[in-house]
């Protein structure tokens, strides 16, 4: 996803091991109110905000406090969604400050704390990243530089050269190991020392807590009930609301009968926005009832007659104009000619829902002076920057709470529900809960787009491409969210890993953008580019593998020449999952391989079709390369947990549009993968010391091909087209 | 009208409709969180409690179905000796990703444990093919069962 890509560039600019700290300030320490050291950070967190502290002010999003009982405590805004990112980000602090994981605390930060001194514009207006990438080397450095004020501290007590003091489990020792003095004893003294502007980082061998599994912080709190996820917020006097949005995208409200409504026990108020009607209730169960009750007539507007078979007709002829040119080598068209053989192919991906688990909701608190907003959301200062703009409120007036996220996927990037949320709470005198059914989260998700892409080779005598040509026919997410980013006509996230991590003498990736009918907006859903080509080009090269009469992983091994991290995981996926050695008639084993967000990915996927096509994937074998690994156990589980994404989405994931009307609504129509669907899932990590890539994404990238390319293996029928229609591999 | 719910031991007394759902009764009328909504209709098993020890879901169980039974929720299952192997087992075996669905997860395994003390995988199928994960923790969610259970597994794989 771009905010992993952008945490990586903005690593790659701050790479700043042994060369002086950070080319803008990003750490400063002081004394902490009560006691103590504290060291405040700015993170690079998500893109726009990212791109918003170019400027000079340093305002702090995460706090580092040593207290003089020696606890230390990590303070930051939520960002939790359930990638392990609070126990990888202590991990990183705990190995360079010398204490063990046991010695830390992290602490969510509240919105009004006062403790911390500061405007606290970092927590009011900082969105995260959930990944480590970014902050695999300011954490470290913040860690480091608080482990050399202390030796400092200790150095100055025992009027000896700090060079001959150590740091260890917590405390300083001299070197003779005789005199010790903790943390907690120093805390005070070394916030009055000098920050040092330069900090030597531990090198990878010295390791004692990166690269080792560590339990996840936050899994207490989840195993007993007692997290608290944005839809759990709870105020006095506190009300709660459901609504519905016109269901024809871009449809306006035209009018409402809310007498049945509001003679339901426990509705409060209805209230009509343009295009949606609320109904505010004391509780979720009379909100619900009263919505049921209302007569609702919408202007159904210009999209009334839409379907998903005009949107595809269209993308179809749009796959016919020029492209703006991602990735360009050599020349296509003219290597095309020369060749002995010519493969085409169309491959489609449907639109997509994210149906994170807790559905979409918002709690508001709008007062003459100020509003307040709680929620799980991966964009703190967009959401607070949209309850301003609705309120009319300056931006310090807003105080935004973030609380665990329910899942993301991408969904939580988007402030679409918060703006309305606040346009409701503007028409209620109390706070009010705003909560979207399941089938409000369904239908006015922000989709997947869909994609329309051609692929077209050139094979030589030997059945080796010389021409590659990729065209993809898509909506621009970045254009949407991150304008700036969208330059020369060119959205780099629907060309990236558009031709894998494969060597053609002569390629084209190119991009035809093809927005969809106004109102049906399309966004991030859990690494969307990288996602998408994976599957086309995989598909494709399996084709080509087909057509040259070769084995699938050896003709991808010999494109690979030039990334030999690529070939590396294909060969141990390969070895592993037994390549190679027969299956059962009605079964094939699949493979893919891709580089994205930063890590290499290589599964096969072993799969068998029924009689009445029903594929079964019985068993996903994992090689994955993501660089320097913080924490390997969260590694597997984001692999696994990326696998099961994708595989529902190969499986179910289909939204389709009729009478400009998303037809799904609820996990009946709109399917996820239960567990008795569930693959064995084995997940093996490279050893690496290069830089830590992504790995919340790269499992649901590879896993569609995988599967994709295993029915062909088991059918012999090539599936260009998510979902996997199984009605076309029926052979009773 | 008013209902007196028996909660966790604790009967509390509500005036809603008679068709409103447990899950809304719990979260914002008693304001116990633990059991989550996920899709209102029987399908997720988000919101899965104890009634009388079965697994159910409250989102499509009214409040006046109720009478005299004895509900027990997330906030309180780790009282109980299958609830609290469970738990147990979901830390060790690192289960959890954003959490959400865990509740109704741990639910529905405390059910098939405290009834079924060595279940096979196809009686994990059925137990907790109702319970979706959005996240992906099946392969874990099987091996912690299997743990909590003593049956012997192959760490990470489906035995
Ligand atoms: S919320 Fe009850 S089953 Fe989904
Ligand atoms: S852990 Fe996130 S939905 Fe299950």
């Amino acid at each position: 996803m771009f905010i992993d890509r952008f945490a990586a560039l903005e690593q790659d600019a701050g790479n700043r091991q042994e060369s002086g700290l950070s080319r803008r300030t990003f750490l400063r320490a002081s004394a902490a109110a009560g006691g103590g050291l504290l060291l405040s950070i700015n993170l690079p967190f998500a893109a726009s905000e990212a791109m918003a502290a170019e400027s000079e002010d340093f305002a702090p999003n995460a706090f580092i406090r040593i207290g003089r009982d020696g606890r230390v405590t990590f303070i930051m805004s939520q960002v939790e969604m359930g990638q392990g990112t609070y126990t990888s980000m202590s991990m990183l602090i705990a190995e360079e400050l010398a204490i063990g994981l046991d010695q830390i605390d992290v602490a969510a930060a509240p919105a009004d704390d006062k403790l911390y001194g500061n405007p606290l514009i970092g927590f009011q207006a900082t969105g995260g990243s959930t990944s480590v990438r970014g902050f695999f080397i300011p954490l470290r450095e913040a860690g480091a530089v608080a482990r050399s004020m202390l030796v400092a501290a200790a150095a100055k007590r025992w009027q000896v050269d700090p060079a001959n003091c150590k740091a260890e489990k917590g405390a300083v020792i001299d070197s003779d190991g005789k005199r010790r003095l903790s943390y907690g004893e120093l805390a005070d003294d070394a916030a009055k020392q000098p920050m040092p502007g330069k900090v030597a980082l531990k090198p990878a061998n010295e390791f004692t807590l990166i690269g080792t599994p560590a339990p996840r912080i936050d899994s207490p709190e989840k195993v007993n009930g007692t997290a608290r996820y944005g839809i759990d917020t709870r105020l006095p006097g506190l009300k709660v609301a459901t609504v519905s949005a016109c269901p024809v995208f871009g449809g306006k409200l035209k009018s409402v009968d809310d007498s049945k409504a509001l003679a339901v026990k426990g509705v409060r108020q209805i209230v009509r926005l343009d295009n949606a009607v609320a109904v505010v209730a004391d509780h979720m169960g009379a909100a619900k009832k009263g919505l049921a009750a209302l007569t609702i007539t919408w202007d159904e507007g210009p999209n009334a007659h839409l379907t998903t078979e005009d949107i595809v007709a269209a993308m179809a002829t749009a796959s016919s104009k020029d492209g703006v040119a991602g990735e360009k080598k050599g020349d296509v068209a003219a290597a095309l000619k020369t060749a002995a053989k010519r493969v085409e192919a169309v491959y489609q991906l449907p639109l997509l829902a994210h149906t994170a688990m807790e559905p979409l909701n918002c709690t508001v608190h709008v007062q003459p002076d100020r509003c307040d907003i709680w929620l799980g959301t991966q964009v703190t200062s967009r959401a607070g920057a949209a309850a301003a703009k609705v309120t009319g409120l300056p931006l310090d007036k807003v105080s935004v709470h973030n609380h665990l996220l329910g899942g993301g996927f991408g969904r939580r990037l988007e402030v679409d529900s918060v703006i309305q949320a606040v346009e409701i709470a503007r028409q209620v005198k109390a706070p009010v809960k705003i909560i979207w059914t399941r089938e409000e989260d369904i239908q006015h998700d922000i989709f997947r787009p869909y994609y329309y892409d051609v692929l077209t080779a050139g094979l030589d005598e030997a059945g080796m491409p010389v021409s590659f040509h990729h065209r993809t026919v898509g909506a621009s997410i970045v254009a949407r969210w991150l304008p700036p980013a969208f330059k020369n006509g060119l959205d780099f996230d629907a060309v990236e890993a558009g031709a894998g991590p494969y060597d053609f003498p002569n390629m084209l990736v190119d991009w035809v953008r093809h927005e969809l009918p106004e109102g049906l907006i399309t966004g991030w859903w859990r690494g969307v580019g990288v996602t998408h080509n994976v599957f086309m080009v995989e598909g494709f090269i399996d084709e080509l593998a087909a057509a040259a009469g070769k084995d699938p992983v050896a003709y991808r091994g010999a494109l690979l020449g030039k990334s030999p991290r690529a070939k590396a995981v294909l060969d141990l996926a390969a070895e592993k999952a037994q390549w190679g050695k027969p299956l059962p008639k009605g079964s094939g084993r699949g493979v893919s391989v891709l580089f994205g967000f930063g890590s290499y990915l290589a599964q096969v996927a072993e799969v068998s079709v029924d009689g009445d096509g029903q594929p079964h994937v019985r068993r996903v074998v994992c090689a994955v390369d993501c660089g320097m690994v913080v924490n390997p156990d969260t590694v597997k589980a984001q692999v696994e947990g990326g696998i099961i994404y994708g595989l529902t989405a190969a499986l179910y994931g289909d939204i389709t549009i009729k009478n400009g009307r998303v037809e799904q609504s609820n996990f009946d129509n709109y399917q996820a993968l239960r567990i008795n669907e569930a693959p064995i899932i084995e997940v093996y990590i490279v050893k690496s010391n290069e830089k830590p890539g992504g790995m919340g994404e790269p499992g649901t990238s590879g896993i569609q091909p995988a599967v994709a390319n295993a029915i062909f293996a088991a059918t012999g029928k090539r599936l260009r087209k998510m979902p996997i229609d199984s009605a076309q591999l029926k052979t009773g | 009208m008013s209902y007196a719910v028996n909660i966790n031991g604790v009967v509390h007394s509500v005036d809603v409709d008679g068709d409103i759902p447990l899950l809304w009764v719990l979260r914002d009328v008693i304001g116990m969180t633990g059991t989550k909504f996920g899709c209102g209709a029987g399908l997720c098993g988000a919101c899965t409690v104890h009634i009388d020890g079965a697994p159910t879901r409250s989102c499509i169980t009214s409040i006046d179905s109720i009478g005299s039974k004895k509900i027990m929720t997330i906030e309180a299952i780790g009282d109980t000796p299958a609830g609290r192997k469970i738990q147990k087992a979901w830390i060790d075996r690192e289960v959890v990703q954003c959490g959400y669905c865990q509740s109704g997860q741990i639910m529905s395994a405390a059910a098939l444990l405290a009834a079924n003390p060595h279940p096979t995988d196809s009686d994990i199928d059925d137990a907790m093919s109702g319970n979706i994960c959005r996240c992906g923790t099946y392969v874990r969610i099987r091996a912690a069962i299997k743990d909590a259970a003593g049956v012997n597994e192959i760490h990470g794989q489906r035995g």
